[in-house]
């Protein structure tokens, strides 16, 4: 098996046995890319020459015998909304079409830390703002599985380019939906950690309440790993909470005896595609098989999350990117000698359509009037989203879902209808809007081919049973084992 | 449906330090108001004695100590900026 086809933790063996080099390793996936990025075009920036000089660096202390970390030389995408000092950071926006950050996220820090091999920034909806990626000002990603389909958003580069084995692994963002979403349409692992489990400094804010770094990985293994790496307290970001983290390896247990999972009725919802359904029944069924008790749950006030997300989200948002004005970073309008005119031109040739979108919903449900009918009200619904997790986790340990109610789309499918685009996200926001989390583990594929995603999700602060119960699912059926031919 | 005019969304791009033709400003007083429209479903829900969510976590203001210590180098942070000037980010006149 060529090496980029290799989960991190199979990798590791080989290169703390030297095996192999992460040079070569680097080399075997800088190769997969030249054959296949022109399909999927799931990178805005590769880091080719930094790359081969971390792979170096890390090879140095494999050599030397060293303890060498768990992600050391492993080769890993980080999206383009995530800060890297010197290195060209997007966030799929031509506003920032030019910004090179001074300095790196938290998280950025961490992998370099580790010893990995960063090989470039994957695409993206700007600001992390969509459900396919086609936002992006810059390109268009494809479905690994197939060509004519949306990879899912707005994360769609990071999971694709982990599910063309364009990378071990990648980093990706979540506010509503964003990690675990385009993990389920493009076949792979993708875990939103609890609010703040790990920093967002450096992290592009789009909703502040909402986003959450996470990992996409080809297996759980790898998965709780990347978590290990990331996740921890952080004095740049106050929101970062100051608890033990646990080493996430030790929840892969394969055993869930006892564990009380519940899947709740309202989450299979009228016009969800039925082999979806089906596949997440079989899924459900093998849980119990390992040993889970499975009892039907309510979540009564599941139908208003996407209306209490699309107040919140957009509300944060406009208030996060007033910070875009031309002034000290990104895009300036040209020739403009008034500065009001110099704001309004750069911001709107700056960003792009469903940004601004965004922008005027959530300056309108703040402006004055409005704020109480719109605002208030979506802070007050989030209670009862919230209080409805509350109330589940007294009695199971895990919820099950699906992650999306549909497999990939096609592209162009969803693009006129900005408000059926938004309820691509139906099933993620209102954990989202809880701050719990959640992973999307791959649990079979559709007659066309197209890959389900199974989600789980916790009570905050419980990522363990969360990885309990996929690495336990995932070991039973062996679904993350297909692969897209590409 | 109009729960949003015209003229209300000229003012929300204003607010918003943005501007639209008229043909956007129709287009995104049609699709504004579809939205606003699904999220009048929140009517739905009685809400009067719900306390506002603003953050889920029980975490109130943080303090650290008042420690002085090194910023990002100079030269780095006007290296991303449109136009600078002696040390300062140049923008069009403010004052006549």
């Amino acid at each position: 098996m060529p090496l980029y086809q290799l989960t991190a933790h199979e990798l590791h063996e080989k290169l703390k046995a030297r095996e192999i080099t992460s040079a070569d390793l680097t080399q075997s996936v800088f190769d997969r890319i030249d054959a296949v990025e022109g399909q999927i075009e799931g990178y805005i920036t590769l880091t080719k020459e930094t790359a081969f000089q971390q792979a170096e660096a890390a090879d140095v202390g494999f050599q030397r015998g060293d303890e060498m970390p768990p992600l050391a030389g492993i080769p890993i995408a980080i999206k383009d909304v995530i800060c890297t000092k010197g290195v060209l950071t997007t966030c799929g926006s031509k506003i920032l079409g030019n910004f090179v950050p001074p300095y790196d996220a938290t998280v950025t820090t961490k992998l370099h830390q580790q010893g990995s091999v960063v090989i470039g920034k994957t695409n993206m909806d700007e600001f992390a703002m969509g459900s396919s990626t086609e936002n992006s000002a810059y390109r268009i990603t494809r479905n690994p599985w197939d060509l004519d389909t949306i990879p899912g958003g707005s994360s769609g580069g990071s999971a694709a380019v982990v599910a063309a084995d364009e990378a071990i692994c990648s980093l990706g963002s979540d506010t509503g939906g964003s990690i675990r979403q385009p993990a389920a349409l493009c076949g792979v692992v993708g875990m939103k950690p609890t609010y703040g489990r790990v920093s967002r400094f450096g992290l592009v804010a789009f909703a502040s309440s909402l986003d959450q770094i996470g990992p996409f990985t080809k297996d759980v293994t790898d998965c709780a790993l990347m978590l290990n790496a990331i996740c921890g307290h952080d004095p740049m970001d106050s929101t970062s909470v100051n608890l033990p983290t646990p080493d996430y390896t030790g929840f892969l247990t394969k055993d869930i005896e006892g564990l009380k999972i519940g899947v709740p009725k309202e989450y299979f919802i009228e016009g969800m595609d039925t082999e979806v359904e089906g596949i997440v029944h079989t899924a459900v069924e093998a849980l119990r098989e390992c040993g889970a008790s499975i009892e039907e749950i309510s979540l009564p006030h599941t139908e208003y999350a996407i209306a209490t997300y699309y107040i919140i989200a957009p509300a944060e948002a406009s208030a996060n990117l007033a910070r875009y004005d031309g002034v000290r970073y990104g895009y300036r309008a040209e020739k403009v000698d008034e500065l009001i005119e110099m704001y309004k031109k750069t911001r709107s040739r700056g960003f792009g359509e469903e940004v601004k979108r965004r922008i005027m919903l959530g300056t309108y449900a703040l402006s004055s009037g409005y704020y109480d009918a719109y605002y208030l009200k979506g802070q007050k619904a989030r209670t009862l989203i919230k209080s409805d997790f509350d109330r589940a986790f007294e009695t199971v340990d895990v919820i099950v879902t699906p992650t999306s109610p549909t497999p990939a789309f096609k592209v162009g499918e969803r693009t006129a209808d900005p408000l059926q685009m938004y309820l691509s996200d139906v099933l993620t926001t209102p954990s989202s809007l809880a701050g719990l989390p959640g992973i999307s583990v791959p649990c079979g594929l559709t007659s066309g081919g197209l890959p389900i995603g199974l989600q789980m999700l916790a009570a905050p602060f419980k990522e363990g049973k969360v990885l309990n119960a996929a690495y336990t699912f995932e070991q039973h059926t062996n679904h993350h084992l297909q692969k897209p031919a590409l | 449906m109009a729960t949003i005019t015209p003229e209300e969304v000229e003012h929300v791009a204003n607010l918003a330090r943005l501007e639209f033709n008229e043909e956007e400003i129709a287009d995104f007083t049609h699709q504004l108001g579809r939205i606003l429209d699904y999220i009048g479903k929140l009517n739905e829900l009685d809400t009067t004695d719900v306390p506002p969510t603003s953050h889920v976590l029980p975490i109130h203001n943080v303090s650290k100590e008042d420690a002085v210590k090194p910023s990002y180098d100079r030269e780095l942070v006007f290296a991303t900026a449109p136009e600078t000037q002696e040390g300062h980010f140049d923008v069009p006149k403010v004052i006549e």
